[in-house]
């Protein structure tokens, strides 16, 4: 009860399921970089990923509870800090914080939209029917195919570009948060965590758009 | 020099308020900003005109009464400085100064500039104390704290409860102000016996009293008069995860 209704309890729901987002993120963008080895690669990696079978769905309802939990108490407690000043000066200007921290739902509720997005593109398929062509007899799809056609047309890259950019907005924010709702910063690693996770940031916003933009610049290709 | 003012006027809680412009002449770049108010003040009630209320008390920086939002930041927004301790050198001759009182659901405004801060004293209520026998006076080193631990413990105490951590925060979070009061009672012996029990009741009167939640910001620290850390907000955070596992 306390965690689920206290201030700092929520807040260290946000931190914890916090953790667990940008531990996919990061191992997404590792599995995503064997496109950089070849169809090959991204093929043998997709197809390792469904041979583990249930464990799949497992790792699947685990990720789906720890984002539903971090959207449902983000927009409570935004709503919630909105409702705590009810009217606002005439005039505000911020000494510290920046346009990351202060666009936090803004951004998360995009990540969101974004990430329906990414999964009727390429895991639930249907966004664009002709990307898919089948791979062995096993009922897989060529995984390299369907990127590379998947960044074909525009409008995906350009969503793809779009969503990166608020990734970076929130985990630029939201890295070192997490350290400091869980009682891991002082006044010595707080600075630092604060450009480290600007750095998370610009990793996971460089290493997801270059697979896009390799495929539109034509160096990743059929 | 001259300044132009432009001075929230709200009579009570209830009336909706608004911002009323002063031209004000005469002003000596040695005088504080308080000092420059009374003068307008002087001027007003000459004019048998209704006075700007402000809350003031030691104007040496050290009381925590002076409340105000000068230019949209809390105590104007020279560092470490209250606005008492903020004088009219700081502006340039015919500059626009906006000045406002604290706006926070917690803070209601009693007249113009001067809120009503009883949120702030509900919180220390709940548990910014210890429960000890006040017998005689121990001898001052019957109880033996580290100087680390005694600076840390004053470094958290310096907060003299203005509210410019609620005032400037984008959440109206008076997670600052707990955090100090939690983090200075809490690594001194006495008040480890009550640990648990103050940073639950603590936080919890903070919600009640109608703050916003924190999301690590860190206007707090940038806008306090006293400069105090963020790092004690994190240090209640660990307090609130022992007293969870309790």
């Amino acid at each position: 009860m306390q965690l689920t209704q206290s201030s700092v309890g929520r807040k260290i729901i946000m931190a914890v399921t916090g953790i667990v987002l940008v531990a996919f993120v990061c191992v997404h963008l590792l599995g995503n970089s064997s496109v950089f080895v070849g169809a090959n690669a991204i093929n043998a990696y997709a197809e390792k990923l469904h041979s583990l079978g249930p464990f799949v769905w497992v790792f699947r309802l685990v990720m789906l509870a720890a984002f539903a939990i971090h959207i449902i108490f983000g927009i409570q407690l935004t709503l919630e800090n909105r409702a705590a000043t009810p009217e606002r000066n005439v005039q505000i200007k911020r000494l510290k914080t920046g346009f990351g921290a202060e666009t936090m739902i803004v951004s998360g509720l995009v990540l969101l939209a974004f990430v329906i997005y990414h999964l009727l593109h390429f895991t639930v398929r249907v966004t664009n029917p002709d990307i898919y062509v089948p791979l062995g007899d096993q009922g897989m799809v060529d995984v390299y195919v369907m990127v590379v056609k998947g960044f074909k047309s525009a409008l995906p890259v350009i969503l793809y570009l779009v969503g990166m950019s608020f990734l970076f907005l929130h985990v630029s924010h939201g890295f070192q948060s997490l350290f400091q709702t869980l009682g891991l910063s002082n006044d010595k690693s707080l600075p630092v965590m604060e450009t480290v996770s600007k750095l998370v940031g610009v990793v996971l916003l460089v290493g997801y758009i270059s697979i896009p933009l390799l495929v539109v610049f034509g160096l990743i290709k059929i | 020099m001259k300044v132009k003012l432009h001075v929230w006027r709200q009579n009570g809680p209830n009336d909706k308020g608004t911002m009323e412009t002063y031209e004000v002449p005469n002003v000596s770049s040695d005088q504080s900003f308080l000092e420059m108010l009374d003068d307008v003040n002087l001027a007003l009630a000459k004019d048998g005109r209704d006075v700007i209320a402000f809350d003031h008390d030691c104007r040496e920086g050290i009381c925590g009464m002076c409340s105000q939002v000068i230019n949209g930041v809390p105590h104007g927004g020279q560092e470490r400085t209250t606005v008492c301790q903020l004088h009219m050198r700081e502006f340039e001759d015919g500059a626009e100064i906006f000045v406002e009182p604290w706006k926070a659901r917690a803070f209601p405004v009693i007249k113009d500039l001067v809120v009503d801060r009883g949120a702030l004293e509900k919180i220390m209520q709940a548990g910014g104390y210890t429960s000890c026998h006040t017998g005689g006076v121990a001898d001052g080193n019957a109880l033996p704290i580290g100087k680390d631990i005694a600076d840390y413990s004053m470094d958290a105490a310096e907060c003299i409860g203005c509210g410019a951590c609620v005032a400037s925060c984008p959440n109206s979070s008076a997670m600052l102000y707990t955090g100090a009061k939690v983090a200075q009672l809490a690594v001194l012996p006495q008040g480890k016996v009550e640990a648990h029990k103050r940073v639950m009741a603590m936080t919890e009167a903070a919600k009640e009293q109608g703050f916003g939640n924190c999301t690590n910001h860190y206007e707090c620290q940038a806008s306090c008069p006293k400069g105090v850390n963020v790092k004690f907000i994190a240090k209640l955070n660990r307090e609130y995860m022992k007293a969870l596992c309790k």
